[in-house]
């Protein structure tokens, strides 16, 4: 087995877009999850909405990119507003339940033929959109060590998506300190109470959707300049689900929790894809236990049992205070 | 008798003179021209067809219709390249193009004095189009077909979620386990697909009724931990599930090995087939005898008693565990037998359940979170809805539908159509 290649992909994804754009999702679902007690299952929805308005409003219609991420922000605004106002006087699970509708409502436009012409059908929008962002990318050359690798292209936006993912830990970390986020906790804590204050829940919560909401568009921003592609099957569910483990891997309720939870997320993703691919391909593992096939399919498998095992055996993840958390409100 | 020679000679001469004449006058005017037939020959009349031209496809002409005898022609006044594109819609019911994306045919003119080789379109049998009507009232059945899959499911999530309160995002793969597992035993072992499907259900109750509980929402019960909490683990576990059964039947939709290609019984233009009829039945059945058991039996009463308020009914003297022990079991013997239907009406996939998850949470929401009635009346809702909503908007956005109808019914009434209202504050 070739460690150091492993060690290299792994090391390359746990700083690379993938974490960064799982970072900014897990940011914005830790504001609604973690902060408000908002169950948020549609962030694949704002981040596809983020992607869409980039890649439609570029390549369908020639508008400048920067124009483009200004439109988008204003649309997830609106998304969060369709989304909170029918839901949020409601319990919590009426918002998951709508949440993952809407997600997959957008999904499905976005892939259906009838719109083909301007969201591009399953396949997506494919063409140069993120040119205004590249050209103004300092480096000539990429990264080449031992331990991580990029192409020049991939070296800008992991530097551009971190200096972002630390403007909005700040910005979290600011406004989780001040009254606001101090009635923000109290109504994940006991919505009663902070009602029996005089507060408007309803308007908090909002402001928290919205909020969270704008993380997950950037995150969509980050994702669709990366790859200068957007793609309808990528803002799937399994996508929110994701940002999940991210969350609660890294600790809810914490600044930095999404940030380390997205960095061991994905590096223990590749890390494990790749051992497996070596394994499988060496014939380590026999034939008929695994094929190439399945190695990609393990890492939901993983997903699916870390979230498990997280929850119940270590809510809080790994960075999170356990009596911050009361996630047994049944809110 | 040479003046009559004179004139019979003058009669020839004209003769030869004007036939050659008479012919370039008809050539003068080149029609493009065609004539439609449906596969036996016989014309068909009233089929559009636009023509575009010259040289352009963007330029439409003309829209020309065929006559009695399926001719229809054009008269172009320039030389030049002409498009003709045939409007299918026009084709009378049963009748297609034998290459239906081909709709458009070019023919070159080039000179306005030689008329083209008839354009041609060959037909051959195409969809038989039918009525508004009958295509509602097909589209009704099928959206019963559908109702009866999404109840069987949602009785089942709405049972335990008014027992446990739990969310269930993994039920998904109850359904799928229902379906798989009939694959497993029909396809892998060769058994009939009826005795497999019943061996299905039973393994479905076991691993997914009883193993499920006991071994993981019984503890998590039994630990406190949240409803918030094991919504999370509920995702997990379908997660984990989900691509499990990916991984051991790999993503194909695949077919049961009896039944598969079943001819429907025609009613006229409705098309139902026998296994759809059977399987609906045998759905119906389940879901009576599960409300029959609810309003009749002692558990069923018991299990309203906790739904209403568990610390009430364990001070009562009910069994709570039992409870919902008993409902995790009917909830997947419900669920199992909706994978079954679905498998042998649409296929199995890994993927099948969970596919139909957001359906069967929009029935119970619309009917009223944890009312087992409103889940029947939700699923119904949807289902029919689904399949009627077909009528005005393209098939694939059916889902889109049934979903913003879902968020529409909670601005206005959220707590379900047969929900309390101080279920949802």
């Amino acid at each position: 087995m070739d460690f150091q290649f492993i060690i290299q992909q792994s090391l390359s994804s746990a700083i690379g877009v993938n974490a960064i754009m799982f970072a900014l999702a897990a940011i914005g679902l830790n504001i609604h999850f973690g902060y408000t007690g908002l169950l948020n299952f549609g962030q694949a929805g704002f981040m596809a909405v983020g992607a869409y308005t980039v890649g439609v409003m570029v390549v369908s219609f020639n508008i400048s990119l920067w124009i483009a991420f200004a439109s988008g922000i204003v649309v997830s605004i609106l998304l969060a507003l369709l989304l909170g106002i029918p839901t949020l006087r409601l319990r919590a699970d009426y918002l998951a339940i709508v949440t993952i509708a809407t997600a997959e409502i957008i999904r499905q436009i976005a892939r259906s033929v009838t719109f083909k012409e301007y969201l591009g059908g399953s396949d997506g929008i494919t063409g140069k959109f993120g040119m205004d962002f590249y050209n103004l990318n300092p480096f000539p050359g990429g990264l080449e060590t031992p331990f991580l690798r990029f192409t020049p292209q991939d070296l800008w936006v992991v530097i551009v998506g971190w200096v972002l993912v630390a403007i909005f830990s700040f910005f979290t970390f600011l406004i989780m300190r001040s009254p606001w986020g101090r009635v923000i906790k109290a109504i994940r804590e006991d919505e009663d109470a902070v009602r029996s204050l005089g507060k408007s829940v309803y308007y908090y919560k909002m402001e928290s959707l919205i909020l969270g909401g704008i993380a997950g568009t950037i995150a969509g921003f980050v994702y669709a300049i990366s790859r200068q592609s957007v793609q309808p099957d990528n803002y799937s569910t399994a996508l929110t689900f994701f940002a999940y483990a991210v969350v609660i891997l890294g600790g809810a309720a914490r600044v930095f929790g999404p940030v380390v939870g997205s960095i061991i997320f994905w590096f223990l993703i590749v890390f494990i894809e790749q051992v497996l691919r070596q394994a499988v391909s060496a014939d380590l593992i026999p034939e008929w236990l695994m094929n190439p096939n399945q190695v990609g399919q393990v890492r939901f498998m993983l997903v699916g049992l870390s979230l498990m095992l997280l929850m119940i055996f270590r809510p809080q993840g790994i960075f999170g205070d356990k009596k911050e958390l009361a996630l047994d409100a049944r809110a | 008798m040479s003046r009559a020679i004179g004139k019979v000679l003058a009669a020839l001469l004209f003769t030869l003179l004007l036939t050659p004449l008479s012919a370039a006058h008809a050539e003068d005017t080149a029609v493009i021209s065609g004539q439609i037939v449906d596969l036996k020959g016989k014309p068909i009349a009233g089929v559009e067809l636009t023509i575009a031209g010259p040289n352009s496809q963007e330029t439409v002409i003309t829209t020309v219709t065929t006559d009695a005898a399926g001719n229809w022609s054009y008269t172009p006044t320039v030389a030049g390249q002409y498009f003709v594109t045939i409007n299918p819609d026009t084709l009378p019911s049963g009748v297609g193009l034998t290459e239906p994306d081909k709709t458009t045919k070019s023919v070159v003119l080039f000179a306005l004095t030689k008329s083209p080789p008839p354009v041609q379109f060959l037909t051959g049998p195409g969809p038989i189009k039918a009525t508004m009507l009958e295509t509602a009232t097909q589209l009704a059945v099928d959206g019963f077909i559908l109702s009866i899959m999404i109840a069987l499911a949602a009785l089942g999530l709405s049972l335990i979620f008014g027992t446990t309160g739990l969310t269930n995002f993994a039920h998904g793969e109850i359904i799928t386990m229902g379906g798989l597992g009939a694959y497993m035993f029909n396809k892998w072992y060769g058994i009939h697909i009826i005795p497999a499907a019943i061996l299905a259900i039973v393994l479905t109750v076991v691993l997914s009724g009883w193993a499920q509980d006991r071994f993981i929402w019984k503890p998590l019960r039994k630990r406190g931990t949240g409803l918030i909490a094991m919504l999370v683990v509920s995702i997990g576990l379908g997660l984990l599930v989900r691509y499990t059964y990916l991984y051991i039947f790999g993503g194909d939709k695949e077919q049961y090995a009896q039944y598969a290609g079943q001819a429907g019984w025609q009613f006229g233009s409705l098309s139902v087939t026998p296994k759809a009829t059977i399987t609906v039945v045998i759905g119906i059945v389940l879901l009576v005898l599960a409300i029959m058991w609810l309003l009749k039996s002692t558990m069923g009463k018991a299990s309203r008693a906790v739904a209403d308020n568990p610390a009430l009914a364990s001070a009562s003297g009910i069994n709570v565990e039992k409870v919902i022990q008993s409902v995790w079991i009917l909830g997947s013997v419900l669920a199992g037998y909706a994978g079954v239907m679905m498998g042998l009406n649409q296929g199995v996939q890994f993927i099948m359940g969970s596919d139909i998850l957001l359906l069967i949470f929009a029935a119970v929401t619309l009917g009223g979170l944890g009312t087992a009635y409103g889940a029947i009346v939700g699923s119904f809702v949807v289902g029919m809805f689904i399949q009627l909503s077909t009528l005005f908007i393209p098939t694939e956005l059916k889902f889109v539908g049934a979903l913003f109808v879902l968020i529409l019914v909670l601005l206005v009434r959220p707590q379900g159509i047969m929900g309390r209202k101080e279920r949802i504050g």
